[in-house]
């Protein structure tokens, strides 16, 4: 018999999914009624890796996230209501509105920022790896970054420094075939991302995206090896983007069938309907998704009733205050 | 005091700040065995050992990135750019994500993060190896740039740059490596931001860094024989940048003349001449003088090379237009 979850477990990844996709869904409905400026990109679709990573993560871990990255925010612990302020600018998100949905971010959540340089991450989770090993810290770093990142020269400098050094870092590729608008045929020659892993001299993984319990495992292996000193894995999560790379992409490029593909391999649908083969009945999963929902309602509530960053504001915060007499 | 080169000031520093605090490490290429290119940090291998005393591939944004991920998660790196022409290969992590990170997530956290980065020509390095950057780093918010100009201000604004909570990048000039000067034997601090009167003089006011400075002074004792006197001011740290006592100068001389070894066009002299030109612009009697190189790449053969840099003769043919102007 493969390798089975706790009911527990089982649940809180389910949980991590749900509080995902609700809270896509809504901020994808409140940007076009123009409640969020900007540009939103969002993770619908590939829920699972967020959530089956995040699942065996502490606080203390360090995450990197991409411009896609409420999905790895709200995996790692974020709130809704900070969450929602921030996007919508307001003084109340997590960072003050100075970040948006490109840049959300809470260190104290080991969130250490959504990004919207591609690959910019790989190098600060391989950072705040080797701070792990330089303090002697418990804390592994772990990078998520898309198919398209992993022809950047970040990835590359990363996975090597991190083999060089035997860092306790995982790299989390969300390979869903497309760079953007570009396909995958057309921006790297190979199928797999994780074979590069064979360059670094580091365990290359791959997992089917959408089977959360699948995804939970080899990630639990990976962070596994990190924090007991077996340093890096290059983890690749096949998984697919159901929305445009934003919300102003229409994907004309996407061939029709593999997109319906895509929508009917749906990560939730497939792990909800394990969870009840399992024996977890329905009302368990009713009562989580009614939760969100209320957790939602609320936080949406939280950004619209929330006051505007002050513009006196503007310029706070590019300098961390430093007294050379204090020294 | 004691007399020592720059070169000897920098190692002291690093070595004072490595005793003082065991967050901070060295992080560069070469900087172990070999002792840094430039040999700036020859011998503190064995001081402070490999842990310490890191050694990188050669990969700068890998390095330089996972510097920022490790200053931001706790650590208090000190990485070495072989040549600040290699920042181009890691301009990502500098710019935007150390110098943005604080701001992005709302004043969330620190990247206390030095960055050492030899500049300058006048050694036939031609292109590659020759440059001076400042301009591109001082205007990104978010940076704090220092320039020393002598070996006391190497080693004081060096360790200031490590107690610093933000980014500090310190461009050590690399004709100045082996020029003594007197240093205090006590442990010291140069504040950023406080410019440095460094000649005292009514005529014309000399604003210059790096190895300028030295450029100036010696223009100034030539011109002292024709009965002109300069007022020399090193500004020390062009982020943050001290503009009053600039100003107050200019308001007793009059003229000014900006020095700076980087190219023209563009600039810091640019910025001064700009804010002076402001604030001053009633008691300017001459239009301000810029003396910088050529607008051109740095050419290797010697001659070439001699053509497009600035020296003292450049310093004093400014001066003297100044003086003409005024009459």
């Amino acid at each position: 018999m493969e390798k089975q979850v706790s009911q527990e477990v089982g649940l809180q990844l389910y949980e991590l999914m749900v509080r995902i996709r609700k809270f896509e869904e809504a901020v994808v409905n409140l940007f076009a009624r123009g409640k969020i400026p900007g540009f939103l990109h969002t993770y619908i679709g590939e829920e699972a890796v967020a959530a089956g990573v995040c699942a065996n993560l502490t606080l203390e871990d360090k995450i990197t996230s991409t411009h896609r990255g409420h999905g790895h925010m709200v995996a790692k612990g974020g709130r809704f209501d900070k969450a929602m302020a921030e996007l919508y600018g307001k003084a109340t998100g997590y960072n003050k509105g100075k970040g948006g949905s490109m840049h959300i971010a809470e260190p104290d959540l080991g969130m250490l920022g959504a990004n919207a340089i591609v690959a910019a991450g790989l190098p600060i989770a391989t950072g705040a790896a080797l701070t792990a090993q330089y303090l002697g810290k418990d804390w592994v770093g772990v990078a998520f970054f898309g198919d398209g990142a992993s022809n950047e020269g970040a990835f590359h400098e990363s996975l090597n420094l991190a083999s060089v050094w035997n860092l306790p870092v995982v790299y989390v590729c969300e390979n869903n075939e497309f760079a953007e608008s570009t396909p995958r045929w057309q921006h790297q020659k190979i199928k797999d991302v994780a074979i590069r892993a064979q360059a670094y001299d580091i365990p290359g993984v791959i997992v089917d995206g959408n089977d959360v319990e699948a995804v939970y495992f080899c990630a639990k292996e990976a962070v596994e090896r990190a924090r007991s000193g077996g340093g890096p894995t290059l983890l690749e999560a096949k998984t697919t983007r159901w929305r445009g790379h934003h919300e102003a992409d229409n994907q004309s490029y996407r061939d029709k069938a593999e997109f319906q593909a895509a929508l009917e391999n749906d990560a939730i649908v497939k792990w909800e309907s394990v969870l009840l083969s399992r024996g977890v009945p329905q009302e368990k999963l009713d009562e989580i998704n009614n939760r969100v929902e209320q957790e939602l309602k609320a936080a949406i509530e939280f950004a619209e009733q929330s006051p505007l960053p002050d513009p006196a504001d503007a310029r706070a915060d590019i300098y961390t205050p430093f007294e050379l007499e204090a020294i | 005091m004691a007399v020592m080169t720059y070169r000897e000031a920098v190692r002291q520093a690093l070595r004072e700040e490595l005793q003082n605090d065991e967050r901070v490490y060295l992080i560069g290429e070469d900087i172990a065995e070999f002792g840094g290119s430039l040999k700036v940090t020859l011998g503190l291998l064995d001081e402070f050992g490999p842990k310490r005393i890191r050694n990188t591939p050669i990969s700068e944004m890998g390095l330089l990135g996972a510097a920022v991920g490790s200053a931001a998660t706790g650590a208090r790196p000190i990485a070495e750019v072989m040549y600040s022409d290699f920042f181009g290969m890691a301009m990502d992590q500098v710019f935007n994500q150390a110098a943005k990170m604080r701001y992005m997530f709302g004043g969330k956290l620190s990247i206390p993060l030095t960055i050492r980065a030899p500049m300058g020509g006048r050694r036939s390095a031609a292109a590659h190896h020759s440059q001076c950057l400042e301009a591109w780093f001082m205007h990104i918010p978010g940076l704090k740039i220092a320039m020393p100009a002598n070996a006391y201000d190497a080693k004081g604004l060096l360790k200031t740059a490590v107690r610093d909570p933000n980014p500090v990048i310190v461009f050590e000039n690399k004709m100045l490596y082996n020029v003594k000067g007197e240093v205090p034997e006590e442990p010291f601090f140069v504040p950023f931001g406080v410019a440095k009167l460094v000649r005292e003089g009514s005529d014309v006011t000399v604003v210059a860094v790096s190895d300028m400075v030295d450029y100036s002074l010696k223009a100034a004792e030539a011109l002292e024989a024709d009965g002109i006197s300069l007022e020399v001011i090193d500004p020390r740290t062009i982020a943050p940048l001290d503009i009053e006592t600039i100003i107050q100068s200019v308001k007793k001389t009059g003229k000014l003349v900006v020095a700076h070894e980087a190219n023209l066009t563009g600039g810091i002299g640019a910025e001064i001449a700009a804010q002076v030109g402001y604030r001053a612009f009633d008691y300017l009697q001459a239009p301000i003088e810029r003396v910088a190189a050529k607008d051109s790449p740095i050419p290797f053969a010697p001659i070439l090379e001699k053509e497009i840099l600035p020296d003292d003769q450049d310093v004093i043919d400014a001066v003297h237009r100044v003086m003409d102007y005024a009459g």
